[in-house]
């Protein structure tokens, strides 16, 4: 079969005739749909790379990364967290010299308590009470951070005040007093 | 349309115009990016340390720790707190051990114990990403996976970094690392997670001191941009041209 018998028998067919300006016409409709087809997927399939500001050097990025990083699980929850249900040990605090103390310094961080974990593990440790009462030359010694006003930050010195005990022996944390 | 040359050479241009017309030039726009390229110019992370009234606790290290997930073995963090002894002789001690997740418990810079009366002045600094307005770590990046939102923070895609370090050895204030586990470039965010939702950022709420402040310099009612455009505040590093956003009152010369 020739070619000519061929386009004669699509003429048939489509009941109009091949000519020149009909391929070419055909030839820009694919070409144009074609183009479209490659716009359209690649805003279907390829994450976007904005431009957050006019330098050419930081504007490429992955844009669902920032979303990403939206989504890590907050773990301190704050003081108003646990107020909700130790409302009086609250009320103590907030009233003593350790009003500006958030609890999770060293209940550590509530996460979904009390759901899980159930129970905060308490550091009761000498050390994490010296973390801010040890005596250093260079400490500063003034604290006014709270609503009393200004007052003296209580430091001892490590080597000679009770050595080996826990403060908590003898301090009430959630007074900032003696027990 | 007769098959003529006239009308051949006719529709062959203007096909030829139709293809040349770049693929971008054809690409819409989401609502979302061309608010950016606009500029959404209302936000603006910024942090505030005031160095007088740090007095080296390390409860930042250690809740920054805890909410950014970085395991107990990390030998890095995110943000640190530095001591400053200079002796009356004039040397200077610098340390940050572990940065200070442990607190200052001891007057044993270096390990070593300076008497009283040696020491000219002591100080501590935390110290923490300064989030950069032209971060050279961005710059440097040749996998485009680390970048800089419009509100201003610096982040790592932890999907497209591919460990190269290139970031970590041209950042001028040594605030990133390897995350230990995850073999990714580490770094501080402003806790990205808690200022999108409202909250403080972790070292912020731990520190009972006030040292640490975050807050808007695109809003001029906010505190922090208050004390910054008010009060004497300094950055560090000036002279590396990254237009660092940590301002810091009552800084000393000694702090690099």
């Amino acid at each position: 079969m020739g070619i000519k018998t061929l386009f004669e028998k699509i003429d048939c067919l489509l009941r109009y005739p091949i000519t020149f300006s009909r391929i070419v016409a055909a030839f820009v409709i694919v070409t144009i749909l074609a183009v479209a087809g490659v716009v359209g997927a690649r805003m279907i399939l390829v994450p976007s790379f904005t431009a957050a500001n006019d330098d050419y050097r930081y504007q490429w990025h992955r844009v669902a990364n920032e979303e990403e990083w939206k989504t890590v699980a907050v773990k301190h929850q704050g003081n108003s967290y646990c107020k909700g249900c130790h409302a009086d040990q609250h009320k103590n605090v907030a009233a003593s010299a350790h009003a500006k103390v958030e609890c999770e310094n060293c209940h550590g961080p509530a996460f979904n308590h009390p759901d899980k974990p159930e129970k905060l593990v308490v550091d009761k440790s000498r050390e994490l009470c010296l973390r801010c009462h040890a005596s250093l030359p260079y400490r500063t010694p003034k604290y006014n951070e709270i609503p009393k006003g200004p007052m003296n930050l209580k430091m001892v010195d490590t080597e000679a005040h009770n050595t080996g005990m826990e403060c908590v022996t003898c301090h009430d944390a959630h007074k900032a007093s003696f027990k | 349309m007769n098959p003529s040359r006239r009308n051949f050479l006719k529709t062959g241009l203007i096909t030829l115009a139709g293809l040349s017309v770049p693929l971008g030039a054809l690409e819409f726009l989401t609502p979302k990016a061309a608010a950016t390229t606009v500029k959404d110019s209302s936000l603006r992370w910024v942090f505030l340390v005031d160095a007088t009234k740090c007095i080296g606790c390390g409860m930042c290290v250690k809740a920054c720790l805890n909410e950014n997930e970085l395991p107990t073995s990390s030998h890095y963090s995110r943000t640190w707190v530095e001591r400053y002894v200079v002796t009356q002789d004039g040397q200077m001690i610098v340390d940050s051990p572990m940065q200070a997740r442990a607190g200052y418990i001891r007057n044993d810079p270096r390990g070593k114990e300076i008497p009283k009366e040696n020491i000219a002045k002591g100080f501590f600094v935390p110290k923490l990403c300064n989030q950069c307005d032209l971060p050279v770590c961005v710059d440097v990046c040749p996998a485009g996976a680390t970048y800089k939102t419009p509100d201003g923070v610096v982040h790592v895609d932890r999907k497209w970094c591919i460990g190269c370090a290139a970031c970590i050895s041209n950042c001028p204030y040594g605030a990133r690392f390897f995350h230990p586990t995850l073999h990714v470039v580490e770094k501080c965010n402003f806790c990205y997670h808690r200022i999108t939702k409202g909250l403080q950022t972790a070292c912020v709420d731990s520190c009972a001191f006030g040292a640490r402040k975050i807050g808007n310099i695109k809003d001029p009612n906010d505190p922090v941009t208050k004390t910054i455009l008010t009060e004497r505040v300094a950055v560090l590093k000036p002279e590396y041209g990254s237009k660092p956003q940590i301002f810091y009152l009552g800084l000393s010369q000694e702090v690099k």
